[in-house]
């Protein structure tokens, strides 16, 4: 086995597991620092799938951004000093729910075979970087300005929501 | 290298369902949003998976930052939509806010 399978097979464990912990685990903020590994572990996928700039991306804004934001959701929504738990609903629900959609999902997927076509010709530019820069200034530059739009909008109704003034009525 | 699209299709399968999982079961507002950005990750993961099998194209990847900076949006103004209600109700159990009015 190469190394780079076993990375591969590695983080996907490493992913599959934090996340099943994440289903199982009772303490909020065990959650999201369960959340924090499986994004990290996914970032190394990323990286092994010539997908750089997506993986640094992923831990800049995943898991130093959402998830300090989350962890602040968490302290501020903690009343009292003992840790806060979380109790579970609907189980049987949502175990079966889950286990419909992972067999439908898998069973999909074992009628397609997904292979490369040339294991050769893929990805052997140098920097992926410089081409995706490029391309938010070229071909996708009007997703690009509609996103800046949107995290604007967001942001400020974020702000707006979240302030505490009240006002005269 | 031979990246193995058809094993990452299947993790990124799992985790969707483990995020489906959260979403139904848990008790908590947070832990909702923990398992939202859970689907998010393994469209993600989807998406940088099928990019591989086109070589030389990254239009994959480009998606996938669109959609990081969507779940940026959302989980910023769910969170901030948690505090509130967590103000008004005293309580993040998503089950016990069922009114509206003042």
């Amino acid at each position: 086995m190469k190394l780079v399978d076993f990375l591969f097979y590695f983080f996907g464990t490493l992913a599959v597991s934090s996340a099943l912990m994440l289903a199982i685990v009772r303490h909020v903020f065990y959650g999201a620092l369960l959340l924090i590994v499986c994004l990290l572990a996914l970032a190394g996928i990323y990286v092994l799938a010539f997908a750089e700039f997506v993986a640094i991306t992923q831990i800049l804004i995943y898991a130093g951004g959402i998830l300090v934001v989350i962890i602040f959701g968490i302290m501020l929504t903690t009343r009292s000093e003992k840790p806060l738990l979380v109790e579970h609903t609907n189980v049987f629900a949502g175990v079966f729910v889950a286990l419909a959609s992972f067999g439908g999902l898998v069973f999909l997927l074992n009628n397609e075979s997904f292979r490369l076509a040339d294991p050769f010709s893929g990805s052997t530019t140098l920097s992926h970087v410089n081409t995706i820069g490029v391309s938010l200034m070229t071909t996708y530059m009007l997703p690009f300005e509609v996103s800046g739009i949107l995290l604007l909008m967001a942001l400020v109704g974020a702000a707006v929501i979240a302030s505490t003034i009240k006002r005269k009525a | 290298m031979m990246f193995p699209v058809d094993h990452a299709l299947i993790i990124a399968a799992f985790l969707f369902s483990i995020g489906l999982l959260i979403v139904i079961t848990k008790r908590n507002t947070i832990l909702v949003l923990l398992g939202i950005e859970l689907l998010l990750n393994a469209s993600n993961l989807n998406l940088v998976a099928f990019n591989q099998l086109r070589p030389g194209t990254l239009d994959g990847q480009m998606f996938v930052l669109f959609v990081i900076i969507v779940a940026v949006c959302e989980a910023a103004v769910g969170l901030a939509i948690v505090l509130q209600v967590y103000q008004y109700f005293q309580t993040s159990i998503p089950d016990s806010v069922s009114e509206i009015k003042e």
